[in-house]
């Protein structure tokens, strides 16, 4: 294994992959707190989880994995069930209440940490937001050939030996043996996450959507509920370490939400947003750590919990924009789409009536807009109408039928709202004017109206050309 | 000391009582009378301030624009340091907090307004993303050689010990000047936070308005950064007015009290932090602020926990009590034996240990006496006891005769009800059902 390979192996390899899970596991069980409008609650957690964090660090004297995931999970449970009770006994307004409990608990954790710190503990109140991903790392040994046996991924440190480096003379230390912890334990609450997600499905997606249908049925959305807080707590925990309380909150909302943006369907919600929280976890590693060696900032690196939230904003943002039903983009599209056909039905409409009376300048009625101007030049080149020989415009035979039929459901609307409806003639012409443009086909109007051949201001209806 | 393990033996050099007393009353050094004054202040902003963002509901979208905060601390360095500036200025690094904080604000209402997002979600997002930018941010600075780089950390957890006197002055004024804005607008908030509908049919700009109290909210953030730091500030915005709440229905009196809570947690916090080592003031404000909340939580004679649960266990009790009666009542003229208390507990569905509990209390008011192991009314508890049967049965026939219930029905609404007529509604049942023709029984 070259050197290249080796420190690709044992310090990207096994951090890439621990931002991986931990984005894929957020993400996952994110979909829940999005759709149940509990986004914050996985904020709040995270917030929360510090001072069982702390006491977990110090009852155990080190970062042994299980005191911390225990306290951790014991405030998490705490925080849950403070925030309900603010809410449901205090009757506190459920943002305050959950602003009120995360905030005490994470100043309790603050004041913990600094106080643990001053007896020279070795943690920090930054690395619970940034994680030190710099410690995942995985010492394997070189030879390809024990590399992918089982024992040796699985099993901790193996060895530790010194030995002196040929080319610089200089003692380096070895280590080799199986997958660092912080990995195992995201592992374990991946799976832990991806099998009640698969096991409680159905069950998830009707308390998620109908919680009163799902509780009248005898499913138990409260227990639900309750498994999904300790999951959102554990995925908290075995992340925090490695990537940071940041990524967290911003894997369990954003890829839920750009997937949300994207679609109406539960299961390709859920899969979309495992993709986004993919990406992003792929695309923000290498933002963050090869990135800027390719820009010309040779041996830096960004902060890769930052980059790869960067990311997902990013991807939610293309999402918001691009999504095919829901898009800004496609919904302005279509907007200005309905605008034109309007106005070229106007025009048309103008037109016609213009011909009716006889005083074909009529057309100098509609908004002198860019709209207007863009329609007259649509229909032009359709060949719909042309210049007239005075100046202005007039119909072309093709422009005529369908400005007949435009006018002739506006002018059957009108009737019928008079009718049937029984509104005065000078109040229907507004509502005729919207109608028209929705209408394929007015004659449906006609059996209700009495045979006739004038409106209500005594003009024509157009016949119907197809009948 | 030798076991760190343990976070008790703390070995605190507790303050003495006179050093205690300097701090309190600003006379203990300039530095630290500018420190205590200027949280105070804040905390005095932050309560009125937050008390208008809880009436409307807007008490996490502090949370976004605090996180949101740091993207713009982080650049307004960077911009500073490459054009040759010193990049930690107070001034210099705030504004860039307020302008990147005030786009957080804008994307949450994009959010919410252009996509099917929900606020809690827009929120978050906006949070965790500007968050995420800011932590980049920083982590480029660290690569940069710049120097007087190690501040900046201090703005997310805050730290009054690294404030220079200047930054504490700077601080106290630009949360005095919120203060006074807020003091000025005071009825237009309540007015929109009262009833927003209503304003804006009264002609008032409720749009306008609500900008305004949104740029308080930036400005309150902006200054707390550095004593409370960009996580807790939101706490220092909603745990007042949510404890002032405990205390009054009143709109005027809540922001008059979250106020004076919030002066109050800042001034004791930043008082401890001050005089102890180790104790980071933001973490200290925010958890005096939650004692605070505590106390108003169990206390507070409107809404607080012990004085709804003793009106409810009141309630109850007097419920019990009207049972009772009336079963005696009824009774009394058909049957000759007294009754047990066990057996009475039984009618009234209470358990026996209750009925006794019953039985004694009423003895002792006088409404029953004891017959031997039986219970049998006083002349004032069969008086009072009739007065309940006729209630019931006022209710009782106006529920048939007037709403329709089925008399299979009325019993169980009628005895709910019963307890909370008062003189003048059983005087109008009366004059009603009199008119109607349908009897009371007497």
């Amino acid at each position: 294994m070259s050197d290249a390979t080796y420190a690709f192996v044992s310090l990207d390899l096994p951090a890439a992959l621990a931002g991986v899970l931990a984005a894929l596991t957020c993400a996952l069980l994110g979909n829940f707190l999005v759709l149940r409008r509990q986004a914050l609650m996985g904020d709040a957690i995270s917030h929360a989880v510090l001072p069982g964090i702390v006491v977990g660090f110090l009852i155990a004297g080190s970062r042994a994995t299980w005191p911390i995931f225990l306290g951790a999970a014991g405030s998490a449970l705490v925080a849950v069930m403070l925030i309900e009770a603010l809410r449901r006994v205090a009757r506190v307004e459920a943002g305050a209440a959950m602003g009120v409990g995360f905030s005490i608990l994470f100043a309790l954790g603050v004041l913990l940490i600094e106080q643990a710190s001053a007896r020279g503990v070795d943690l920090d109140a930054g690395c619970v937001l940034y994680g030190q991903l710099e410690y995942v790392n995985w010492y394997p040994v070189h030879d390809w050939g024990r590399f992918w046996t089982l024992e040796h991924i699985t099993t901790g440190y193996q060895t530790a030996t010194t030995t002196i480096s040929p080319d610089t003379g200089l003692p380096i230390l070895i280590k080799e043996g199986g997958l660092p912890r912080q990995l195992w334990m995201l592992a374990a609450v991946a799976i832990a996450a991806f099998t009640f997600v698969g096991v409680f499905y159905k069950e998830l997606r009707l308390t998620t959507f109908d919680p009163a249908l799902a509780t009248a049925l005898g499913f138990r959305a409260g227990l639900m509920h309750a498994m999904l807080m300790v999951l959102v707590a554990s995925a908290t925990v075995a992340a925090f370490e490695a990537v940071g309380s940041i990524l967290v909150i911003a894997m369990l909302i954003v890829p839920a939400a750009a997937a949300r943006v994207c679609t109406d369907r539960y299961a390709v919600q859920l899969l979309a947003s495992l993709a986004f929280a993919l990406a992003a976890g792929v695309l923000g590693y290498i933002a963050g750590a090869f990135a800027p060696a390719w820009v010309g900032f040779e041996g830096r690196a960004l902060n890769v919990a930052g980059t790869m939230t960067l990311v997902a904003a990013v991807l939610l943002t293309g999402a918001i924009f691009l999504a095919p039903a829901h898009g800004v983009l496609w919904r302005g599209v279509r907007r200005r789409r309905l605008a034109l056909s309007v106005a070229v039905e106007d025009v048309l409409a103008a037109l016609y009536r213009g011909d009716e009376s006889g005083d074909p300048s009529r057309v100098a009625d509609l908004p002198a807009s860019a709209l207007t101007l863009k329609a007259l030049s649509v229909l032009n080149a359709r060949g719909e109408i042309g210049r007239a020989p005075g100046g202005g415009w007039r119909l072309h035979e093709p422009g005529r039928r369908r400005a007949a039929s435009i006018v002739r459901r506006h002018r059957l609307w009108e009737s019928w709202l008079v009718d049937e409806m029984g509104l005065r003639p000078d109040h229907v012409h507004e509502t005729a004017e919207r109608l028209e443009h929705l209408t394929s086909d007015a004659g449906a109007l006609e059996p209700d109206l009495p045979p006739r051949a004038l409106d209500p201001h005594q003009r024509p209806i157009p016949p119907d050309d197809d009948a | 000391m030798s076991t760190p393990a343990s976070i008790t033996d703390a070995g605190i050099d507790w303050p003495t009582l006179g050093e205690l007393a300097h701090t309190l009353t600003f006379t203990a050094g300039f530095n630290a009378a500018v420190v205590v004054a200027s949280a105070s202040l804040l905390g005095v902003a932050a309560g009125i301030v937050g008390a208008f963002a809880l009436l409307r509901k807007r008490a996490l979208m502090g949370d976004a624009l605090a996180h949101a905060t740091l993207p713009g601390i982080a650049a307004a360095f960077i911009t500073a340091a490459l054009l040759g500036g010193q990049g930690r200025r107070l001034e210099v690094l705030l504004l860039g907090a307020a302008v990147s904080g005030v786009l957080g604000v804008l994307c949450v209402q994009l959010i919410v307004r252009h996509t099917r997002l929900r606020e809690d979600a827009a929120i978050g997002i906006v949070l965790s993303c500007f968050f995420g930018l800011g932590v980049v941010l920083l982590s480029a600075i660290q690569s940069m050689s710049v120097g007087d780089q190690g501040g900046l950390a201090s703005f997310i957890y805050g730290q009054t010990a690294a404030m220079l006197p200047r930054d504490a002055v700077l601080t106290g004024v630009v949360a005095l000047l919120a203060l006074i804005a807020a003091a000025l607008l005071i009825k237009e908030f309540t007015l929109v936070c009262f009833n927003d509908e209503f304003a804006s049919v009264q002609g008032w700009p409720v749009a306008r308005i609500d900008v305004l109290m949104m740029a308080l909210v930036v400005v309150v953030t902006v200054a707390g950064l550095q004593a409370v730091g960009l996580l807790l500030i939101v706490a220092l915005l909603i745990i007042p007015p949510a404890a002032a709440r405990f205390w009054t229905d009143r709109v005027r009196t809540l922001v008059i009290l979250s106020a004076i809570l919030g002066g109050l947690s800042a001034y004791m916090g930043a008082t401890a932090s001050a005089l102890l080592p180790r104790l980071p003031a933001g973490a200290v404000i925010v958890l005096t602020a939650g004692v605070v909340f505590a106390f108003s939580m169990l206390a507070a004679p409107a809404r607080g926990l012990v004085a709804v649960g003793v009106r409810r266990v009141r309630l109850s009790a007097r419920i019990s009590r009207d049972h009772a009666l009336r079963e005696l009542v009824v009774r009394e003229k058909t049957e000759a034996s007294a009754i047990t208390p066990a057996a009475l507990a039984s009618e009234i569905g209470l358990s026996p240990p209750a009925g006794r509990w019953l039985a004694y209390r009423l003895t002792r008011v006088g409404l029953v006496e004891r017959e031997g192991v039986g219970l049998s009314l006083t002349d004032r508890g069969r008086t009072l006891g009739r007065r309940i049967d006729r209630n019931h049965g006022l209710w009782q026939r106006y529920l048939i005769d007037q709403a329709d219930v089925a008399p299979s029905h009325v019993d169980l609404s009628a005895d709910l009800v019963e307890h909370v007529l008062s003189p003048e509604m059983v005087e109008r049942l009366e004059a009603k059902l009199t008119h109607a023709g349908g009897g009371a029984p007497a």
